[in-house]
């Protein structure tokens, strides 16, 4: 049976079995022990077009997606305005359907792309380099823990246990491998490291929606000559100050909240930055600008002697494939926003979040139980389990917050954006006023 | 194309004021801004109008090569057709808009999606089980080799420091074994291109019962299947070791032989290879990875699983998981793709696709043997390897023939590697490729090697026509400029 996506006709495979030489196809399989050769497949069979297209309309319609709810779950991934502009331009195929860029000369769409999303990183966080990307922020913090043991040669890495915990297990796994010890501490805890610390790693704003004190953690980090690891909020820096201008060695982070749809946790892309000094420690692909033998400029891959396929076990990091399409998501919808728009978006989450804030706490039965500034996160004290309260929101087409009970008592962790409207976030306080 | 294209960049082309785009308006009253030494001030980003972005992005694209525009016949990276009906799959509201951490009972749907692919991918692989969360092929290995790891560490074999890689192999291999902590050692292939047996078994007796795990590819990154590898299994298992499968290139074997009943322990699969997901210009991925029943309990965590009591479908974290892999639970978005791919072919078409894949590549092996060196004479599967020694000895190099490629319109294959190889060409034609398109590359590439004779300044000197032409990478290593600043800033 012919397929779309298989081209030969009969006609063909005859004249090129003829030319191989080979009495049939199964013939170029010899060398598969026979044993094994051709063993039943028990799979479905072959789907048409409107066949695959309404199986999976009947999967995608059995979700009821946070995109069609009002919903207020941030804890990692953010649902923010998406400019129309960038899907058009990722699902061109020269993008889609390009590898990675090893022929530069018929690559300077993706490296000057890559170029880009490094420059807007680094002006992003302030700091001095980035790479092309990596899986996600949290991958890249864990990346980030590896390579600052790398620098320093020392074999503990020290994590805010304000850090998203999905990102400290994922810290764990990578750390695992190279038996570094992990050792999970509260912010107001941290007074100094020691001398087997490689890095102090946090989370700005972190998981609960707060800022912590970068001066001083910084400093904590730096008096015991340990690297400063800071994972950022993308969005947030369109208002906050960046990693660097408090000392950050290393910056890295999701950049989900710009561009990028939720879809179910990924693919994402993750953010790295670093200063000049590490850039020969860094993990993933690095895009330079150089100049042709005419003279015109161009993007190449470099500092590829860090990377797999050319130091192989002494490389810094196993990461090939990472997230390229992803990236350019994320610049091209950075540079739709700009400099106005990024601010503005973290201004709107900002006093989104303030005004649902002071109504909440207002609630009879629910107070905020943390102190200090927040952006577009907070958690709320519920007078009930969070679970009950987001069972109810649910009943009455609302999806809640993210349930933190099992850190703070009673507690649910609520994210604004600028894609709430004012109705919105009333209809979630007065369902959540009915609870008490 | 004229002048200096990529001299000008987004913030050279920003002028202040200037908006891309609106956001809603403000609906609540302002809150008091937090203390002024906690804001930023001055934050450089572009300030383009929506055209702007819009022209600037299209220009770089068509700077780019691509499946779409042409021939792409990179070897050990499957650039096969990216259906177009799995981009469309892949934005369906109710896929693509789903929080990660959403109620089960919201999203039994992509549940259900995802339990049904760990199954198609067990069953296609011959394994017991399936994790879909590592986020590309060298995630896949880092989570294969930690398994074996703490696999180890469970059964009272954590001295086990070692692992075994083919010289052949792709270099993820070693430096995924040296960031799961193991020491490589390397297993030399034999003159047939296959891997050394007694080398093999040299190397497992002197490392006493100190080798954790083979890491092998298969087939082979020579494009050849490994004829002896029910005995390798049995050497790896008998010195208590495990068998890990690099599983780049299973786009020769589906439904012709499964990892599974050849004895691999472990083994992961590249969907942005064989599952048709589109590489993006180097993402994103997906690595799964399939293991056997003894190395389920130690699969990445949350791993989708169906209550057989209600039939709802819940994420688990097996029993002596190796944790969490990445932030949430895999690329979804790639999945679902490779879901709609699979669907699309079922088994008949899935087995179709690789023997095309195999036929074609042994198309070009035997249409271009009389003028490339074949170092490996022999039925080659999903991709064949010749070595550019013959032009080299005239003075063109394996890279030059591939910038020629380019003046005839195609990607070159992937160049160096493997490493065994001098001036190794690697060329993986896929399954989605023409007689016609098979035809006319080999025709170029004979054209190239008659040119190394008579002219060879041509492929020195090439490419001719492209954006920009060779550039000084020596350079880029030595002053790296890796960001953009402002003219006259330093």
């Amino acid at each position: 049976m012919p397929h779309p996506y298989i081209p030969l006709t009969d006609d063909d495979r005859r004249t090129m079995l003829a030319t191989i030489g080979a009495l049939s196809t199964d013939a170029l399989f010899a060398e598969i022990p026979a044993e094994h050769r051709d063993p039943p497949l028990d799979l479905p069979p072959a789907l048409s077009e409107v066949e695959v297209m309404r199986e999976l309309r009947e999967l995608s319609a059995r979700n009821r997606p946070a995109g069609a709810l009002p919903s207020f779950l941030g804890a990692g991934a953010y649902q923010h305005f998406i400019p129309a502009v960038v899907d058009h331009i990722i699902r061109r195929g020269e993008f889609l359907t390009a590898y990675t860029p090893y022929q530069p000369e018929i690559s300077q769409g993706t490296l000057q792309t890559a170029f880009e999303f490094q420059s807007l990183v680094c002006e992003l966080t302030g700091m001095d380099v980035a790479n092309a990307g990596m899986y996600d922020g949290a991958s890249a913090l864990a990346e980030a823990c590896l390579m600052a043991c790398s620098v320093t040669g020392r074999d503990r890495i020290v994590l805010l246990d304000s850090v998203h915990p999905h990102t400290q297990d994922v810290v764990r796994t990578y750390a695992a491998g190279r038996d570094h010890e992990v050792l999970v501490m509260p912010s107001d805890q941290v007074a100094a490291l020691t001398p087997a610390d490689a890095c102090l790693a946090v989370q700005q704003p972190n998981f609960f929606g707060y800022l912590e004190d970068l001066s001083r953690l910084g400093a904590t980090a730096h008096d015991a000559d340990a690297l400063f690891v800071v994972s950022v909020d993308p969005v947030s820096l369109g208002m906050f100050r960046p990693p660097a201008d408090f000392g950050a060695d290393i910056a890295v982070g999701d950049g989900q909240p710009i561009g990028v749809p939720l879809s179910f946790g990924g693919p994402y892309v993750g953010l790295f930055a670093c200063r000049e000094r590490f850039v020969r420690h860094m993990p993933g692909r690095i895009v330079g600008r150089t100049h042709d033998i005419d003279g015109r400029t161009g993007y190449v891959l470099t500092l590829q002697t860090r990377e797999q396929h050319i130091r192989r076990e002494r490389a810094t990091s196993n990461i090939c494939t990472s997230t390229q399409l992803v990236g350019l998501a994320f610049t091209v919808a950075l540079c739709t926003l700009g400099k106005q728009g990024l601010r503005r978006m973290a201004e709107l989450c900002y006093h989104n979040a303030h005004y649902a804030a002071e109504r909440i706490a207002a609630l009879p039965g629910y107070d905020l139980p943390l102190d200090g500034v927040f952006f577009q996160e907070f958690v709320v004290r519920c007078p009930v389990a969070p679970a009950e309260v987001n069972r109810h929101l649910l009943e009455r087409g609302i999806i809640g917050g993210y349930d933190v009970s099992d850190r703070i008592e009673r507690g649910l962790l609520l994210c604004f954006s600028e894609l709430h409207t004012r109705a919105e976030i009333d209809a979630l306080v007065d369902e959540m006023g009915t609870i008490a | 194309m004229t002048g200096d294209f990529g001299a000008t960049l987004s913030f050279d082309l920003s002028r202040p004021g200037r908006v891309g785009c609106t956001l809603p308006p403000l609906e609540v009253p302002e809150a008091a801004l937090p203390p002024a030494e906690l804001l930023r001030d001055g934050l450089r980003l572009p300030e383009l109008s929506q055209l702007d972005v819009v022209r600037y992005f299209t220009r770089l694209s068509q700077r780019n090569y691509s499946i779409d525009t042409g021939f792409y016949p990179l070897g050990s990276c499957s650039m096969k057709y990216n259906p177009k009906i799995n981009e469309d799959a892949a934005r369906l509201p109710g896929l693509a808009q789903l929080h990660p951490l959403q109620p089960p009972e919201t999203v039994q749907g992509m549940l259900a999606l995802l339990f049904d692919l760990q199954r198609l991918l067990a069953e296609i692989t011959g394994m017991d089980d399936v994790s879909l969360t590592p986020a590309a092929g060298a995630h896949g290995e880092l989570a294969g080799i930690l398994i074996a790891r703490a696999y180890h560490h469970v059964n009272g074999s954590a001295h086990r420091k070692r692992v075994l890689v083919p010289d052949s192999a792709h270099g993820t291999n070693p430096a995924t074994a040296a960031m799961a902590g193991f020491e490589v050692v390397s297993a030399p292939s034999d003159a047939d291109g296959n891997l050394d047996l007694a080398a093999l078994e040299r190397a497992l007796d002197e490392n006493g019962d100190g080798v954790a795990a083979l890491m092998l590819t298969l087939p082979s990154t020579l494009g050849l299947f490994e004829p002896r590898i029910a005995r390798i299994a049995e050497l790896v298992h008998g010195h208590g070791a495990l068998l890990y499968g690099d599983g780049a290139n299973m786009n020769a074997m589906l439904g012709r032989v499964k990892p599974g009943d050849l004895g691999f322990d472990v083994f992961h699969l590249n969907l942005h290879k064989t599952f048709s997901t589109p590489h993006g210009g180097g993402g994103p991925g997906s690595g799964p990875i399939a293991v056997k029943e003894h190395l389920v309990p130690y699969l990445p965590t949350p791993h989708v699983r169906r209550d057989e009591g209600n039939g709802r479908y819940v994420f688990a974290t097996p029993e002596h998981s190796i944790g969490r892999l990445g932030l949430f639970h895999g690329n979804a978005g790639v999945l679902v793709r490779a879901y709609a791919y699979i669907r699309s072919l079922g088994g008949d078409g899935l087995r179709a696709m690789s023997e095309a894949a195999v036929l074609n590549a042994n198309y070009v092996q035997t249409r271009l043997r009389g003028a490339y060196r074949l170092p490996y004479d022999r039925s080659c599967m999903h991709e064949c390897v010749f070595s550019g020694s013959r032009q080299k000895a005239k003075g063109v190099r394996t890279l030059d023939i591939a910038k020629r490629l380019i003046d005839y319109g195609f990607h070159p294959p992937t160049i160096y590697f493997p490493l065994i190889v001098d001036e190794a060409l690697m060329i993986e034609p896929t399954e989605s490729e023409s007689k016609e398109t098979l035809d006319a590359f080999c025709d170029a590439m004979l054209a190239i090697a008659k040119e190394a004779d008579e002219s060879p300044d041509l492929a020195r000197e090439a490419p001719h026509g492209t954006p920009v032409r060779r550039l000084d990478e020596a350079t880029a290593a030595r002053k790296p400029v890796l960001r953009w600043r402002r003219k006259g800033a330093s």
